[in-house]
């Protein structure tokens, strides 16, 4: 954390995107997390996505638990809708709050204890469901709030702080995220804002269960020799295995790459998803050879990053349940009580 | 590009713009920062070492400082409700004047050594002579000071209106001077530079000014010479009290300082419709901005592109100048000339004319055979880095080395030569110029904790408070600005940046984490692959557009990539220093004196 408020002074070469707003008008009170946390460097990537994406603050709702990571919201996107909800229920809130409210524009942040610990339970369920939202977790691999103890999502045989093996195994929510039936799902480095950019607002606009496995290292418990969630590990142990540009818009990409150097894919929204080959052949759209390819990683020690699986047309809750167009909050009493009329006619069909 | 060599002391130096900007490198924001703690003494003593004449050049300084101060590239034009301004550091160091402790200052004061055999003679009482005088004093030379003038100051005193630099202010600080002990003045307007060096001086020092006012030469000048005043000689007798009086009716010729101190005094000696009549346009006035707005602040038009043709007299006596209108027109190298604009002549009705449109270096008392070349500008050949010229006895320094600048140069020059004049005698190589003292500390205090105040504020420039006009009008020895009080100055010096607190960066320290790059409310700071300059300016964080600001290259980095910091807009806040877990950036207070003649001949 810091003494001081950031400066309302800027570069003077900042410009305001479509919505009116500069990048620093999409920021929110300044962290209190730990000088070097990476929480703060995806806070940061979030914050340019939201600018890059014109996005209206107060159409968003951020919804979090309990923890570092769930403290993030307070730092990014400040003049939108949102509070820390109970330590694992984050993703039961959100599912409730976008059941009433289909028009905002819901993220969920939440961190490896919060949801691969106290609520996997419900980590699972909100996949299952497909709620339109964007899922960010901010993987340190230890409880840092309680100084370092190892997390559900510490891989086996890493050595925390205090020199102790790890000897549980490791939940990988990226697999858990694909076999729950979410339609995005990716993995990246808080130290990688090149890719992590991109991949929040490909899954911004992705209209269902977008999940982002965001490797966050937690510079005061989890950035020493041994540990596989440091800065130093991480960067030596990435498997990227596509660059993504996410492009607003319908037009058809026209530029010109070699043949089998890059996929592009279409989303729901009209948004193009252009992924750029990084070496071996891979096909985010195949579920079962995501599934396969996540697996092989895990077992190779690789952080594999990238978009790992899409499904370019979801469905979401709303669509499940043919639910009403209209936020709750705006419907009006005629539409609420439709009088005896309709409530015969209801009946009428029951008998 | 290379990693960039902070040992390098020029690297720092050139961050902290104002002292970088300003001839004798005073070293700016440290004043400013004892201001603010309201130790007015040694905020005094710093500027004193310096330039000087604090109190002085807190007046009437052209503050070269503030068109470089940083504050005016990074401030939001919707924040300050108007245009960007730098720090009023000028008016800052009068504060450190104006509430120093008087008696603490004289007590701290250096006296002179016993004499150590050694005579300089100084041509000329102003600033640059004064300096040499001070800083040769110390070491045991004496000195002695030739001036025209009943007393020491020279243009200090005899140019600038007393409503702008009181004389209590040019006594007290000469005395400053005068009271090291050594220092003999003698009145005397000197005739013969051979005369002078036939005296026996072991050295001379020429520090004579640019003392000829241009005339203007044009028909009617001689026929109405009665009304027609140079400025800088009217200026002179004004201030030693011979000229009191001025006709209703008042045309200053000229763009510069000087036609703004004759304008304003003739306001105050009985000139009600006075008017500044300039060749050239507004913007390209020579004259500095403010000195402009204090003259149309008094009541006082400035009418731009008219050249004078004629004055017109009847009778022997003056009734007008006739001006010929011109427009300004550029050629293709971008050159300006002055054309006529085919509008008919304009003439002006007055009673005096007051010409300021330039001033001159004249030498009619050094012979052609003493020794000293001149160039074709009439100015002497000098040594640009000792001063010495051709005759390796005389060293010049001020307006009469290389033409009319102002008091601040002086003061630099001065130190310069008296460097050259005792390493002359030290027998040592004048060229070989010594080092300055550098001296650069961390600042942490705590993990949060600086020993600066790290939050930049948002006010927008003060503005120093002036007495009223009638008032001011009415009497000529009357200051118009009254200064900022403490509490003023306290918040104007809390808008200085402190750009001497620098960012220093340890590559082998540091784990990319980005949580420098992320807090940066500037967006400085960039982690990327190398490149060339030109091309990597374009891809940082935020485009680094300002050539003239450097790029500061950290490398040792574990991914083989560079820390690249854009110096040109850092708020010197500190955050990156207090996000980053590693301690891989410092705050560390850089300061840097110039060395003085004291700091030379260590060994002998």
């Amino acid at each position: 954390m810091t003494y001081i408020a950031k400066p309302k002074l800027h570069h003077p070469s900042l410009v305001k995107n479509k919505a009116g707003y500069t990048r620093r008008d999409y920021e929110g009170a300044v962290s209190t997390l730990c000088a070097g946390c990476g929480h703060d460097s995806i806070s940061a990537a979030i914050i340019q996505a939201c600018y890059e994406l014109d996005i209206l603050p107060h159409q968003v709702a951020k919804l979090s638990g309990i923890g570092c990571s769930s403290k993030a919201p307070t730092y990014f996107v400040g003049a939108s809708h949102g509070f820390n909800t109970v330590h694992g229920r984050m993703p039961s809130v959100m599912t409730g709050a976008n059941l009433a409210n289909r028009d905002l524009i819901y993220m969920g942040v939440s961190g490896d204890g919060d949801s691969a610990s106290i609520g996997l339970g419900q980590f699972a369920h909100i996949m299952r469901r497909g709620v339109n939202m964007t899922y960010i977790v901010m993987n340190n691999g230890v409880y840092g709030l309680t100084k370092g103890q190892f997390s559900a999502t510490a891989d086996k045989g890493s050595i925390s702080k205090k020199g102790v093996a790890n000897s549980d195994e490791s939940i990988d929510l990226v697999s858990l995220a694909i076999l729950m039936g979410a339609t995005f799902v990716g993995r990246s480095f808080s130290g990688d804002k090149h890719q992590l950019v991109p991949l929040i607002k490909a899954a911004m606009a992705h209209k269902g269960a977008a999940f982002l496995d965001v490797v966050s290292p937690c510079v005061a418990f989890n950035n020493h020799a041994g540990s596989t969630k440091s800065y130093d590990y991480v960067r030596e142990h990435n498997e990227a295995l596509n660059r993504i540009d996410f492009i607003e818009g319908r037009e058809e990409i026209t530029t010109q790459y070699a043949p089998g150097t890059m996929t592009t894919v279409q989303q729901h929204d009209g948004s193009w998803l252009r992924l750029r080959k990084l070496g071996e052949e891979y096909d985010p759209a195949d579920k079962i050879a995501a599934m396969k390819r996540v697996q092989e990683g895990l077992q190779a020690g690789e952080v594999v990053t990238g978009l790992l699986y899409v499904d370019p047309t979801p469905k979401d809750l709303h669509h499940h349940l043919n639910t009403v167009e209209a936020p709750l909050n705006t419907l009006s009493t005629p539409d609420l009580c439709p009088g005896p009329a309709a409530l015969d006619k209801i009946n009428a069909s029951l008998r | 590009m290379k990693p960039t060599d902070i040992k390098n002391p020029d690297y720092f130096h050139k961050v902290v713009d104002c002292q970088w900007a300003c001839p004798a490198h005073t070293p700016v924001p440290e004043y400013i920062r004892l201001i603010a703690h309201g130790r007015y003494s040694d905020a005094y003593m710093i500027n004193w070492k310096s330039n000087v004449f604090p109190g002085i050049l807190g007046r009437t300084c052209d503050r070269p400082c503030e068109p470089a101060c940083r504050r005016s590239r990074v401030e939001d034009e919707h924040l300050v409700k108007g245009k960007k301004e730098p720090v009023a550091i000028c008016r800052l160091k009068r504060v450190a004047a104006d509430y120093k402790d008087d008696e603490g200052i004289k007590a701290a004061m250096p006296k002179a050594p016993a004499k150590n055999g050694k005579r300089i003679a100084c041509i000329g009482g102003g600033p640059a002579s004064l300096t040499v005088a001070r800083d040769l004093a110390v070491l045991g030379y004496e000195i002695v000071i030739y001036d025209q003038d009943p007393k020491l100051g020279g243009f200090i005193r005899t140019q600038i209106p007393h409503f702008r630099l009181p004389e209590s202010v040019i006594d007290e600080e000469v005395g400053y001077i005068t009271g090291i002990g050594n220092i003999e003045f003698r009145h005397k307007k000197i005739e013969s530079m051979k005369a002078v060096l036939a005296e026996g001086h072991d050295a001379v020092f020429v520090g004579s000014g640019a003392p000829r006012g241009r005339d203007l030469d044009v028909p009617g000048r001689k026929e109405a010479s009665a009304n027609i005043h140079i400025g800088l000689d009217w200026l002179s007798s004004v201030s030693f009290g011979h000229i009191s009086k001025i006709g209703k009716r008042v045309i200053v010729l000229g763009g510069g300082n000087t036609a703004m101190d004759c304008c304003r005094t003739a306001r105050r000696l009985g000139g009600e419709d006075v008017k500044v009549i300039v060749r050239s346009g507004f913007d390209e006035m020579k004259a500095s901005p403010w000195e402009k707005e204090d003259a149309m602040g008094e009541d006082i038009p400035i009418l731009n592109m008219l050249v004078p043709k004629e004055v017109t007299h009847k009778d022997g006596k003056i009734t007008g100048v006739l001006f010929e209108k011109v427009k300004a027109e550029y050629d293709a190298k971008g050159r300006r000339s002055l054309i006529p604009s085919g509008e008919p002549d304009e003439h002006h009705e007055c009673d005096d004319v007051l010409v300021a449109i330039g001033q001159e270096n004249a030498f009619p008392w050094i012979e052609n055979d003493a020794g000293i070349e001149f160039d074709r500008w009439g100015l002497p050949k000098l040594n640009e880095k000792s001063f010495q010229s051709t005759n390796l006895k005389v060293f010049f320094g001020g307006d009469a080395a290389f033409g009319p600048k102002n008091i601040i140069w002086a003061a630099a020059h001065g130190h310069d030569a008296a460097i050259s004049i005792h390493k002359m005698f030290c027998g040592e190589d004048l060229d070989d110029r010594p080092a300055p003292g550098v001296n650069i500390v961390s600042q942490k205090m705590g993990i949060h904790e600086w020993s600066y105040d790290n939050a930049p504020t948002i006010d927008h420039r003060f503005k120093v408070p002036h007495r009223a006009k009638a008032e001011a009008l009415k009497d000529i020895m009357a200051e118009v600005e009254l200064g900022f009080d403490p509490k003023l100055a306290f918040e104007e010096a809390q808008r200085c940046l402190n750009c001497d607190v620098q960012t220093v960066f340890a590559g082998t320290l540091c784990i990319e984490c980005d949580a420098c790059v992320d807090i940066c409310p500037m967006d400085c700071i960039t982690f990327t692959d190398n490149g060339e300059e030109k091309e990597l300016r374009l891809r940082l964080s935020a485009p680094a557009v300002n050539p003239t600001q450097d790029l500061y290259i950290g490398n040792d980095l574990k991914t083989g990539r560079v820390m690249v910091k854009d110096e040109d807009v850092c708020l010197h806040c500190g955050l990156c220093a207090e996000r980053c877990p590693t301690g891989a950036w410092d705050m560390r207070k850089y300061y840097m004196e110039m060395a003085q003649a004291e700091q030379v001949c260590r060994k002998h």
